[in-house]
């Protein structure tokens, strides 16, 4: 399997990553390198083969319905790039 | 006197031979000379540590000392430290203040420990040589221009150095054991859930594992009882009782029984590991243990799994770097959508893009069951070797890594010869068992060997129990680079 241009850029799109031009010939030559390598797997036969999703088989805890953080949105806000009346401020979405 | 072990400087504390203000002054200084030439360190915290290690010489003139009261320490920069810089090795975290500290953190605070830095590391913990990090690479310390391995590189190459006694790592793919091995330290990787991710910055979140570095085995089974516990808050965090790892430390080899994969001894792996491993068996078997010829028939096959479950992984877990929230924001952009693309096009390099991408792709519609699903069905069967294998041993031994350290540079250009350094580390965390990696001799180059050590899950005081047999007949781990001798 060979990435095409059009395959990198749309990847590319979904993962909201801008990739250049210039930049996309060595994106796909790497990653066609990385999926030959991955496509090793496909030759297992894995009929009938439970998948693993995780570590441990564990059934996801359950906790109390009730209030158990503070109001941090301060101390979180502090760190964000653009903040105005405790709201983060992005590029305007709707005219 | 602080350049030794652990257990050794808990003892001169508790005995008042040494104050935490004196230990953590020498490293300090110790770390201003010596470390600029490794780059290990991305943040130090000098006024903060100091003050903690007055702390812990009042708390031990009160008589409210533990085992590791007043011992300094050092973050892998991926573990939020709340109040203190937290990059996580890239440009997209280069001015992130963390507003929290990770589980692990707040564990070792609580023992008393001194948190002296932050180390370098792969970005986002993706790589396997240090060299992905946005402030510079690491430089192994055994010869500067050989990578000191990855992804926690800075942790490893610092206690290498014997820049600090201890730092913590994560190891997703091998990013504790590969580096251990390469610098010539102990890098102990749990079972997946004993210690929690809660403040982590998640990579592979069911892969992702906090653990350890020292000088020792024993060092290792302390650092892991104050890391390890309980945590509500990460969902994965095993509720079980808590455990004595050292409790197993002094029992004889007698009767063990060593797995010995033939995979991991064929042509791919370097002679020069090949030999100091099979003399480090020698040495295992004259206490008493035996081996057994055993085979992981899928273990191959877990590099190409692995690649596909982590960058999944990855790229739902890095959706959060938005330029929005937290982290880089581009300056110029158009409108939302390419704030956000411009946004991560900077705030990310090479290799992280890749892995998002590579994630990207197989999670995207019509593929999911020919790469993920598949790889989960892999994952089952490499699992069910390793279930197989420990019916007949009680441990498996081989080397950690097929090669030892590798020039800077080298393997840069191809990713897939990059990814090939974690062939033998990537199943434990495919499986979630834990495994060590502790020095076992030398190439000819005079770069440190690897032998790694793993168990069954919840087998950590065991394979640290070999592991420290094997260092009370062997010196591999006391020895120390030259141009870092004290």
């Amino acid at each position: 399997m060979a990435l095409s241009l059009d395959d990198i850029q749309r990847i590319a799109h979904l993962a909201r990553i801008e990739i250049t031009p210039a930049e996309a010939a060595d994106v796909g030559r790497k990653l066609d390198g990385i999926f030959a390598m991955i496509g090793r797997m496909s030759a297992v036969d894995t009929t009938g083969i439970v998948p693993m999703s995780h570590a441990q088989d564990l059934s996801l805890p359950l906790r109390e319905d009730r209030v158990s953080e503070s109001d941090r949105h301060v101390d979180y806000q502090r760190v964000a790039p653009a903040v105005q009346d405790g709201l983060y401020l992005v590029p305007k979405v709707i005219e | 006197m602080n350049t030794a072990p652990v257990a050794q400087l808990a003892q001169a504390l508790a005995a008042g031979r040494l104050s935490s203000v004196e230990l953590t002054r020498g490293l300090l200084d110790r770390i201003a000379a010596l470390g600029p030439a490794l780059n290990a360190f991305l943040t130090l915290d000098r006024d903060g540590a100091l003050a903690q290690a007055q702390a812990a010489d009042q708390a031990r003139a009160a008589g409210r000392a533990g085992p590791l009261t007043g011992i300094p320490i050092a973050h892998k920069d991926v573990l939020m430290t709340a109040g203190l810089r937290t990059t996580c090795g890239s440009r997209m975290l280069e001015d992130f203040v963390a507003p929290y500290s990770a589980f692990v953190v707040e564990q070792l605070a609580r023992a008393g420990m001194v948190l002296v830095g932050k180390t370098n590391m792969d970005e986002f913990a993706m790589g396997s040589s240090n060299e992905s990090s946005y402030f510079g690479p690491v430089r192994n310390p055994w010869n500067t221009e050989f990578v000191p391995g990855g992804s926690s590189g800075g942790s490893a190459a610092a206690v290498a150095a014997r820049l600090i006694p201890a730092a913590t790592g994560t190891d997703t793919g091998g990013s504790i054991r590969q580096p251990a091995a390469l610098s010539g330290i102990c890098g102990l990787k749990p079972t997946y859930g004993v210690c929690s991710r809660y403040g982590l910055i998640a990579f592979a979140s069911s892969l992702d594992t906090p653990g350890v570095f020292a000088q020792t085995a024993e060092d290792c089974a302390h650092l892991l009882g104050a890391m390890a516990g309980h945590d509500p808050r990460d969902s994965t965090s095993l509720d079980r009782p808590a455990e004595d790892y050292t409790r197993d430390l002094a029992r004889p080899l007698k009767g063990l029984r060593i797995g010995l994969p033939k995979e991991y001894f064929g042509d791919g792996t370097e002679a020069g590991v090949v030999g100091a491993i099979e003399a480090a068996l020698d040495e295992l078997r004259k206490l008493g243990a035996t081996t057994i010829a055993v085979t992981l028939p899928n273990v191959d096959l877990s590099v190409p799994v692995y690649y596909v479950i982590a960058p999944a992984e990855a790229s739902s877990n890095l959706s959060r770097f938005d330029g929005v929230r937290y982290g880089h924001r581009a300056e110029h952009y158009a409108d939302l959508m390419d704030m956000y693309k411009k946004s991560r096009a900077e705030g990310f390099g090479a290799e992280v893009k890749r892995r998002i991408l590579v994630g990207t792709y197989v999670l995207s519609h019509g593929y999911y069951d020919a790469y993920y699903l598949k790889a989960q069905q892999v994952r089952r069967l490499i699992a069910d070797d390793f279930q197989r294998v420990y019916q007949q041993c009680d441990v498996i031994i081989g080397p950690t890594s097929p090669t030892t350290a590798f020039k800077l540079g080298d393997k840069t250009d191809d990713p897939v010869k990059m990814y090939l350094n974690d062939i033998f580390t990537i199943a434990g965390n495919l499986t979630g068992a834990p495994g060590v990696s502790i020095p076992c001799g030398f190439d000819h180059r005079g770069l440190p060997v690897g032998m790694q050590l793993q168990g069954n899950y919840f087998q950590e005081a065991r394979i640290l129990n070999v592991a420290h047999q094997f260092q009370q007949v062997t010196d591999w781990h006391a020895r120390v680079p030259e141009a870092f001798k004290p």
